[in-house]
């Protein structure tokens, strides 16, 4: 006899009570907690907050940890947080001319004002496994000097001198905020950056290949990557000034492309963008890529038909929130249109028998 | 959880979607874009329905959550638990007694009367979007009413499959203006979108559009003349409650093939019961 499921609520109690179980691991072992993950995973904290979209480290790693290490459902933690965050203002325009620089490459300079900048970096590592790191952490200090306080000036601005690459010229008019407004199409650059600034790291980084490998090529090279803090500071309308409120870790990657020139515009260098926030360098590269292709329309170039030149196909599925949200829902009860697809496809090859059927007495 | 707001959602964004639903209730059929929150639940777990449902609910309302028709699928029961907690609202099976239904893939069966809100769980609520994956073009289309496309699509089923071959989702029109996806309710429903009593809210969060039928609203299913609409059930009485009206779920039983017809809608099936009905398979 068959008796109606019952019960979701209890089955849903025992399975987040062992969730949790499976959260905390083994009880012998020694429980993470969350300034160690903001310390020794800051790479993970990192693309937490950019995809986020929000930059607090502590509760990054909070929700890294909650999240079992799964970054999607942490950026999903920290989305779903934010939105519920009063807005008190904006800040200004951060200078990241003034950033102070762990690190800046260019890569089109051999050498520049203020220097190549190694930094912290996996570039010239050997991936050796340490097995060293299995059993002891200890690392001994990096050498040091003192920072060099000079200016470290935009790659881009000594070819902006020459004429050699497109004006950027200066835009005051407050951005879309595509967190309080639907995206619509046709999407300009501020809300194309805005989007792929919290955009999936894995999705930019496949379309920002693509364009390299010849799906609207079109050559990027790295004019400078820069990874430091800068300050933020905020108008405060009572006081008539602005003043600093925090600092923040950025990676900004200013891409240089070939361009022949078009219709409307003379050949000179174009400029692909990429700003995000923490050492995030794969994803601010990838961006400054995708930004490029994107422009293809205002820069007066072909369609090539490639996925990274379609701005509709690039904004409404970069956002791993809610891709993930979107394909994993297909797991929920589905049987009220299966049932309803069951009989259509039985009616179906009913019919398809029957006149079989008929063919061969005829 | 009295760090949130009632019903989870700040006021400012409750207006936003307050305004959202009217201009919907305004222009039946019409999406309507908003700017969807990220919640505390997945996008694809019913992200607009939940909006939807936060901004319409009230502290004296009775709220009734199904999935499937059913009240205790898990989804739904989480739901129901989560405005409990962030709403405090009296919540009930009963859908005579409730206030406001949130559901996903079905209308109850008993019809609903004028007071109730019936709100919908939506994941692609562009009806073009199969035929045309641009969102900038499907609104294009909407805005000339250029439909052709779906009627083209509906003809060539015909022309295949001897009917149109679509079972959920079934699209229809809105005041003879807006073609509009009813969700994927199975086309069973269908007839009871039309000149219903109640207020029906349509809420896509991941595609941030919300739409509406006012009470009493013409809906008509599309067909053409020689292929009448038909709103199709599997062909049996439901073995719990006898009932041969409603819409059914099939339920394998053992390994041997055997099977039951029992009704989707759970409320609708006890109800039956309670009132001395008895179907084949009752105990």
């Amino acid at each position: 006899m068959y008796v109606a499921v019952k019960g979701g609520e209890r089955a849903i109690e025992n399975a987040h009570a062992w969730l949790a179980e499976e959260r905390r691991g083994d009880p012998g072992v020694a429980e993470l907690d969350v300034a160690q993950i903001r310390q020794q995973l800051g790479l993970a904290v990192n693309r937490v907050m950019a995809e986020g979209s929000l930059y607090d480290p502590d509760l990054a790693a909070l929700a890294i940890k909650q999240a079992r290490g799964d970054l999607i459902e942490a950026i999903f933690l920290i989305r779903a947080y934010r939105t519920t965050l009063p807005r008190f203002g904006a800040s200004t325009p951060v200078d990241t001319g003034a950033m102070a620089c762990d690190r800046r490459i260019s890569a089109t300079f051999k050498d520049l004002p203020g220097g190549q900048i190694l930094g912290p970096t996996f570039d010239y590592t050997h991936r050796l496994l340490d097995f060293k790191l299995a059993a002891e952490g200890e690392v001994p200090d990096a050498p040091k000097r003192d920072a060099d306080l000079a200016d470290v000036p935009h790659v881009t601005g000594f070819l902006n001198r020459e004429g050699l690459i497109e004006e950027a010229p200066q835009d005051d008019t407050p951005p879309p905020d595509l967190t309080r407004e639907p995206l619509e199409m046709p999407a300009d650059r501020a809300l194309r950056l805005q989007a792929l600034a919290r955009a999936d790291e894995g999705f930019t980084l496949g379309l920002a290949y693509s364009t390299q490998r010849g799906y609207a090529r079109n050559h990027a090279f790295v004019g400078e990557l820069r990874i430091g803090s800068v300050p933020v500071e905020m108008e405060i309308p009572e006081l008539g000034f602005a003043v600093e409120i925090g600092e923040i870790t950025l990676t900004e990657c200013e891409t240089v492309n070939q361009f022949k020139g078009s219709k409307t515009e003379p050949p000179q260098f174009t400029r692909g963008y990429g700003l995000v926030f923490g050492q995030t360098e794969r994803k601010a590269i990838s961006m400054a890529l995708v930004d490029r292709a994107l422009r293809w329309e205002e820069l007066g170039e072909d369609d090539q038909g490639a996925p990274a030149q379609d701005a509709e196909f690039v904004l409404y599925h970069a956002d791993n929130i809610q891709a993930t949200g979107f394909l994993e829902h297909i797991k929920l009860p589905h049987y009220v249109d299966f049932q309803s697809e069951l009989e259509l496809v039985r009616k179906l090859r009913r019919e398809a028998g029957a006149h079989q059927v008929q063919e061969a007495a005829e | 959880m009295t760090d949130y707001n009632f019903a989870y959602l700040d006021e400012q964004t409750k207006r936003m979607i307050r305004r959202a639903i009217l201009k919907g209730l305004a222009i039946p059929g019409y999406q309507v874009p908003f700017a969807s929150r990220e919640m505390p639940m997945p996008y694809g777990w019913g992200t607009g329905g939940i909006q939807v449902s936060a901004a319409v609910l009230t502290p004296e309302d009775r709220f009734k959550v199904i999935d499937q028709g059913a009240d205790d699928t898990t989804n739904a029961v989480s739901i129901r638990t989560f405005f409990e907690r962030t709403a405090g609202v009296k919540t009930t099976t009963a859908t005579a007694e409730a206030t406001v239904i949130q559901t996903r893939h079905r209308i109850p069966e008993a019809p609903l009367t004028e007071g109730q809100i019936l709100v919908y769980q939506v994941p692609i609520p562009e009806p073009l979007r199969f035929l045309e994956p641009r969102e900038s073009e499907t609104r294009k289309m909407h805005s000339l009413e250029e439909y052709g496309l779906m009627h083209v699509k509906l003809y060539e089923d015909i022309s295949r499959h001897g009917h149109i071959a679509t079972s959920y989702a079934y699209p229809v029109k809105v005041e003879g203006r807006y073609v509009m996806d009813p969700s994927p309710i199975p086309k069973f429903d269908n007839p009871k979108l039309g000149d219903m009593a109640a207020i029906q809210l349509f809420g896509a969060g991941r595609e941030q559009r919300i739409y509406a039928l006012p009470p009493y609203t013409q809906v008509v299913s599309l067909d053409f003349e020689d292929h009448p609409f038909d709103p199709s059930r599997a062909d049996h009485p439901c073995g719990l409650c006898g009932a041969e009206d409603s819409y059914l779920d099939e339920v394998i039983v053992d390994d041997a093939g055997g099977r039951m017809f029992v009704c989707s809608d759970t409320d609708y099936c006890s109800a039956r019961q309670a009132a001395g009905h008895t179907g084949k398979d009752a105990a």
